[in-house]
């Protein structure tokens, strides 16, 4: 029978933090750009002008058909070589960080598209109408009128979406990144202690997303109401 | 005021306005009518330039709605509309609803955006209700909002599409009195509904349309009188019998 000792990891949590604020940097970033290039994304697809439209739905398609994993493992190869070679910054950890930040931020950004674009839908026709006949330009009737009422009918599926992706952000181990999971995975490997280690990230990771969407829920049910 | 010259429109093959003509003077009432699926709205929004049309010319006080150089936004800004739903931001206080155009498209300053459209929701009768939310009044005071945000622009005109239809039928004369006020006062009114009570009361003339054509365009004594088409006199006993 396998002896569970978890004396490592005391000493350790100190380690483990910096790596759940590496993984909470990643999240918030890609959340935050991801919102935002998806939001122009969703409006380049739902306006008139094709060559804007093409581009998003393609850039959406692409990115929605192909593995998180490997859109990490090319921006790992790419992006640090391209600042090196461009900018000549040396490959460090920080240009791995911002590899991996940027391929989750233009990841996301597909899937935050297609949510917003349903957000902007769901708000009723005449709204768009209102505001034009008052004088407003497309701009200011997406910005002042459309895009309010969309978000806040999209907040519960953004901050879901936002959960998957905090657990998405593991996958940076395949750079040995130190987020959460690399951290514990490294720490594990060192004293021989993988299977403690990875039950305790397990059940952070666990506790985190799990309060997290019971805060989602609560929160739709106040909009619903 | 208004001039509609051969204005037509067509969605692909189906033709929603066919040669529509008419003028509508400074200070002139004009009731449109006609069964569902007439084109009424679809004229109406021409006229602001929410619906492109493909054929004929619309000029409000000579601006050309149609010509692409035509800056629609600072014509829209002065040619009010009120529509069937309402349409008030429900995420914004009926005050807000009232100052926001003022602000970002007349470029007034808050203060007096809000002023402004305090003295139109007191004109409507509803200044107690200007810290609520849309969601929080009836039907029929949110229409009167909705009106009183148009005005609060200052405009030349105003278009009202079926501004009662969605009410309730005890709702109906709160927002009509207001519409009579307007008339009464001098506004320039283009107004679809079917409220013929309304149409008696204030209208100059009426219009009657039918599968996008106008069929009749009279004063109002003679298009109540006798309508010269069978289609507005089958159209007419029919709402003035329910
Ligand atoms: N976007 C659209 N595409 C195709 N047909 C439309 C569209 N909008 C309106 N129509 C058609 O145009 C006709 C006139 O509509 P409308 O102007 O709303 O009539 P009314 O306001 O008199 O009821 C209707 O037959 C309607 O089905
Ligand atoms: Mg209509």
């Amino acid at each position: 029978m396998y002896e569970f000792d978890w004396s490592s990891i005391p000493g350790a949590l100190p380690f483990l933090w910096a790596g759940m604020k590496t993984t909470l940097e990643i999240t918030a970033l890609a959340v935050a750009v991801g919102i935002v290039w998806g939001t122009l994304l969703a409006i380049m697809r739902m306006s008139g002008i094709r060559l804007l439209s093409w581009f998003a739905a393609g850039y959406v398609n692409l990115f929605r058909s192909i593995p998180l994993v490997m859109v990490l493992l090319w921006f790992f190869l790419i992006v640090p070589a391209l600042m090196e070679s461009v900018f000549s910054i040396p490959r460090t950890s920080d240009t791995r960080l911002a590899s991996a930040m940027v391929a989750f931020a233009l990841f996301e950004a597909a899937y935050y598209a297609e949510i917003i674009r349903a957000g902007i839908q769901s708000v009723h026709k005449g709204q768009m109408g209102a505001a034009l006949a008052l004088g407003m330009s497309y701009g200011q009737a997406m910005r002042l009128v459309v895009l309010p009422q969309a978000f806040r009918n999209m907040v519960p599926l953004l901050l879901t979406q936002g959960i998957i992706l905090f657990q998405d952000t593991s996958l940076v181990y395949v750079s040995s990144l130190a987020d959460f999971f690399g951290a514990a995975y490294k720490v594990g490997d060192r004293d021989g202690r993988l299977v403690e280690l990875l039950l305790f990230a397990g059940a952070v990771y666990f506790l985190i997303c799990f309060s997290a969407s019971l805060l989602v829920k609560r929160f739709q049910k106040k909009v619903i109401a | 005021m208004i001039s509609i010259r051969k204005v037509s429109k067509h969605y692909g093959s189906f033709q929603v306005l066919t040669d529509c003509s008419t003028d509508v003077q400074k200070g002139e009432v004009i009731v449109v009518c006609g069964p569902s699926g007439s084109g009424k709205s679809t004229l109406i929004k021409c006229v602001n330039g929410l619906e492109p049309f493909q054929q004929g010319e619309i000029l409000v006080n000579g601006i050309s709605v149609g010509d692409p150089k035509t800056n629609l936004s600072k014509l829209r800004a002065h040619v009010g509309m009120v529509f069937q739903n309402f349409e008030l931001f429900p995420h914004m206080s009926v005050t807000d609803n009232l100052a926001i155009a003022q602000i970002k498209v007349l470029g007034r300053g808050r203060e007096e955006a809000v002023d402004r459209g305090l003295k139109l929701l007191d004109r409507v009768g509803l200044l107690a209700q200007a810290d609520k939310f849309p969601g929080q009044l009836s039907g029929g005071q949110q229409q009167r909002v909705a009106i009183a945000r148009a005005l609060a622009m200052d405009p030349i005109c105003m278009l009202f599409d079926e501004p009662t239809s969605a009410l309730d039928p005890e709702m109906v004369n709160e927002v009509l009195d207001v519409m009579v006020g307007l008339a009464l006062g001098g506004m320039t009114m283009m107004v679809v509904t079917h409220e013929m009570g309304f149409a008696r009361r204030v209208a100059h003339r009426v219009i009657f349309m039918d599968q996008g054509r106008i069929v009749e365009d009279a004063p109002k004594e003679a298009f109540f009188g006798t309508p010269r088409s069978e289609r507005a006199q089958q159209f007419l006993s029919k709402i003035l019998h329910h």
